[in-house]
């Protein structure tokens, strides 16, 4: 691969067995792991294209392993890669091969659920599924529904800002967490928030969120419970041409519906998807919108006969409501199994994460289809249309010399893309890896240091999770000196009273 | 008298901070000055006025999206979007009735360094869940963006979530882009009378935890319920819950609310003009308004669980003499308490 991660430091791996010995006094037993063989499952997370064999694996059970491995990692200037279930997509959980790979399964209680205040606290090992599950016999559930959600963990959705499909009603992760337990690199515990809505000083909880652990370990999480609407339906909605289904999505916005859940697919992902599971997808269309109203009956059935008279002003040609759970269900089918059925139209598929404003939606496509042809591969789309976040998977194979190159290119151009419409790098699988080195086509110099400066203020000397999110590595005292100009003043002009 | 600097656009901003930093100035980060008064006297030697910096750049209402430069007055951004049927879903109150100040008179820029919120908090977040990208400068002279103008974006560190509530100690805004929404169809605010704080607890944990799906919900005791115009004339605590959304939903909501309700006192109902004005009484504490009879008292503003509400609010009245206002099921108190010690 073509990503360049930090030189491995020599003068740690030559103290390897005395720093496995370290951590074997903090965490005994089977929590550390050293052999080869045993640290063989961790070498990658979902970003399977990228591999390295850690250092040393440790499996801490309490917060005070967690703050005593990270104190003496900090102590003997080690790095650390905290990883959850390994399910990232952008490569955020990547060992380090001079590092120690901190892995948080064991966290996998949840420690208390309070319906009263409608919060949930839980350890970080927890998978997102399972806090709903837990809280379903009430009526509650947790909102954020990431599409790995029976795998992926509270911990590590917190370190990604996770988002779903429901996100546009009801928020990513940073929206429904109110509270955590963090352990710093120099394994100080502190907790921020709780199960208030409002907290005094600085929001850091919001800048933990999404900071891909390269700020801190966080060891249980407070969030937000929501109670289960009471009903769902969905309209399955075929267009003839993209542009007729960006429309569609506009309008309902602009008729000031905000849908639970709002999905788009292009042809070649139709077609994946209906040969796969059979959900009685239009194939003759080029565009299908998936519109999921939830709520009181009343307010879903007379929404939903809203949007299916908003999609027959839009041109749509066919257009289906669901009549029943198992119908709403099947609809999703297809949407839920894309990634799965253009695995079966292809050996490998490199899936992509780009935001951009919806309005862009027909230009990006078309653009898009032109790189196609460029790189000579094909290309599925699945669009989280009320939102902006698309999800372009390049079909590829890896046993093809020159064809992963060829799709990373092609995943590049298409980011590169999306920022120069006026939308981001990445809606929801985090930079980690993947994006690092493509972060200046987003942010100028200043800006990433600007960044890299909060980084130093959790973790002076770069300990944690070096390699992610910045494409530069810059040292905290070289962030931290000041060039101030001979004191001018350079706007005479500017307005004083 | 501290000098008074007032950029025009956003690079004059920087030099102004570049000039401080090396004429080792400190500053003062104002956009209209409508929140002043809150906190302790701050001492600096000049103010960075950002008034001047105040024009909507960009509004697209099927993309859910503004963008603003930093002192662009909030009402001028409430007209727009009202314009357009949509609104700040987060609701930002207006601290002027309550500071003495005339109301109106916020920036976004000021409403986002404060995190403002109001009684929707506990259903659509404060200002920091809505807040999409920033551009500012720092205290190095620098300007910086960060976020974007897309709801979903985990690009970088969401260093809108630090700026939000940081009250100007971190950078001054310059320019800032946040989510807008569309404002509900139709609203109806039901009343239940006479409940004690523990009830009103009771029964606005039982609300949220329904599918009544009440957008705000808060208690108000007989003495603080005399000072709104639409619930003088009541004589006794008034809880109110606010259901908002398209007519056959708030209606069928309203039924769901109702019978929960019914067991702990008499109902009254409030309809969209008047529901709008107790909610907005209730977002601005102006029960508490420095004109008013508790005018002259401090006030606390506290964030606790909602359920224990109730519990921290008796402990305010029966200790410290305060009069309460509950508002977020419950979650945040108003209080106003006679001489604090300081």
């Amino acid at each position: 691969m073509t990503v360049a991660m930090p030189k491995l430091d020599e003068a740690v791996l030559a103290r390897r067995a005395d720093i496995v010995a370290g951590l074997r006094r903090i965490v005994p037993g089977e929590g550390v792991i050293a052999s080869e063989e045993a640290m063989r499952p961790y070498e990658s997370d979902g970003l399977t294209a990228y591999r390295a064999l850690p250092m040393v694996v440790v499996l801490p059970e309490t917060t005070e392993q967690v703050s005593a491995v990270l104190a003496y990692c900090h102590r003997e200037g080690v790095r650390v890669v905290p990883r959850g279930a390994g399910t990232s997509l952008s490569g955020g959980a990547l060992p380090l091969g001079d590092g120690v790979l901190l892995g948080m399964a064991k966290f996998n209680r949840i420690r208390a659920i309070d319906f009263e205040n409608r919060v949930a606290v839980v350890e970080p090992g927890v998978t997102n599924l399972a806090v709903s599950q837990a809280v379903d016999h009430a009526g509650f559930y947790y909102a954020p529904d990431p599409s790995s959600q029976i795998a992926c963990t509270i911990g590590g959705n917190v370190a990604e800002n996770s988002g779903g499909v429901h996100c546009l009603k009801y928020g990513v992760t940073t929206n429904n967490v109110l509270g955590c337990e963090l352990v710093l690199m120099s394994g100080e515990v502190v907790r921020l928030g709780g199960s208030h809505l409002d907290a005094a000083g600085y929001d850091l909880l919001g800048v933990i969120t999404g900071s891909e652990g390269l700020l801190g370990v966080v060891t249980e999480v407070t969030v937000r419970l929501l109670k289960k609407p009471e009903c769902a339906r969905a309209a399955l909605i075929g267009f003839a041409a993209s542009e007729d289904g960006g429309e569609c999505v506009a309008r309902i916005i602009g008729a000031g519906i905000i849908p639970g859940g709002m999905e788009m697919m292009d042809r070649p992902a139709i077609k994946a998807a209906e040969e796969f599971v059979h959900a009685g997808y239009p194939l003759d269309v080029e565009a299908l919108l998936i519109v999921e109203l939830d709520g009181p009956r009343a307010e879903v059935d007379h929404l939903l006969e809203r949007v299916q008279e908003i999609a027959a002003s839009c041109g749509a040609v066919t257009c289906r409501a669901s009549n029943s759970e198992e119908e709403r269900l099947l609809f999703w089918a297809g949407r839920k199994a894309a990634f799965p059925a253009v695995g079966r139209i292809s050996p490998d598929y490199y899936c992509m994460d780009g935001t951009i404003p919806r309005a862009q939606l027909p230009l990006v496509l078309r653009r898009m289809q032109q790189m196609s042809a460029k790189y000579g591969l094909r290309v599925a789309n699945v669009f989280h249309a009320g939102d902006g976040n698309l999800h372009p998977l390049i079909l590829y194979d890896a046993n093809k010399p020159g064809e992963l190159e060829r799709a990373e290119e092609f995943g590049a151009d298409i980011l590169k893309l999306c920022v120069e419409v006026g939308g981001v790098l990445t809606g929801e699988h985090g930079v980690g890896v993947e994006k690092r080195d493509l972060m200046p086509a987003m942010f100028s110099e200043v800006d990433l240091k600007q960044q890299q400066r909060l980084k130093c203020a959790f973790d002076e000397n770069g300990l944690l999770n070096p390699g992610k999110v910045f494409p530069t590595l810059h040292r905290c005292a070289e962030l931290g000196r000041m060039h101030v100009h001979a004191g001018q003043l350079a706007f005479p002009d500017l307005p004083r009273f | 008298m501290a000098e008074n600097l007032e950029p025009r656009e956003a690079a004059e901003v920087e030099q102004a901070i570049q000039w401080a930093i090396a004429d080792g100035k400190t500053l003062e980060i104002v956009g209209r000055g409508s929140k002043r008064r809150i906190g302790r006297a701050a001492q600096w030697d000049m103010t960075l006025d950002l008034s001047r910096l105040s024009e909507v750049t960009l509004y697209e209402p099927a993309e859910l999206v503004l963008s603003a430069k930093a002192g662009t007055p909030l009402s001028e951004i409430e007209k727009l979007l009202a314009a357009n049927n949509q609104e700040l879903a987060f609701e930002p109150m207006d601290y002027g009735p309550l500071l003495g100040g005339a109301a109106g008179g916020a920036s976004i820029g000021g409403v986002l360094s404060s995190n403002l919120s109001g009684p929707r908090r506990i259903k659509a977040g404060a200002a920091r869940d809505h807040f999409l990208g920033v551009t500012a400068v720092s205290g190095r002279g620098e300007t910086f963006k960060s976020g974007g103008r897309v709801v979903k974006n985990v690009t970088g560190y969401d260093l809108c979530k630090l700026l939000a509530g940081a009250w100007g100690t971190l950078a001054a805004m310059t320019d800032v882009t946040v989510k807008t929404l569309p404002r509900a169809e139709t609203e109806q605010t039901v009343l239940v009378f006479g409940l004690d704080d523990a009830a009103a607890g009771k029964l606005m944990t039982a609300v949220m935890g329904s599918f009544a799906d009440a957008s705000a919900a808060a208690h108000l005791s007989v003495s603080l319920a005399e000072r709104l115009a639409e619930t003088a004339a009541v004589g006794k605590a008034v809880t109110g819950f606010r259901l908002e959304g398209v007519a056959p939903s708030v209606a069928h909501r309203r039924v769901v609310l109702e019978d929960l309700a019914k067991p702990y006192g008499s109902l009254a109902t409030l309809e969209q003009a008047q529901s709008r004005a107790f909610w907005r009484a209730v977002r601005d504490a102006t029960p508490f308004a420095a004109g008013g009879p508790s005018g002259a008292r401090d006030i606390w503003r506290i964030s606790t669980a909602p359920a224990r509400g109730s519990e921290v609010g008796r402990a305010l009245v029966d200790r410290a003499g305060a009069e309460v206002l509950y508002d977020w099921a419950g979650g945040l108190i108003w209080a106003a308490v006679e001489g604090t010690p300081r």
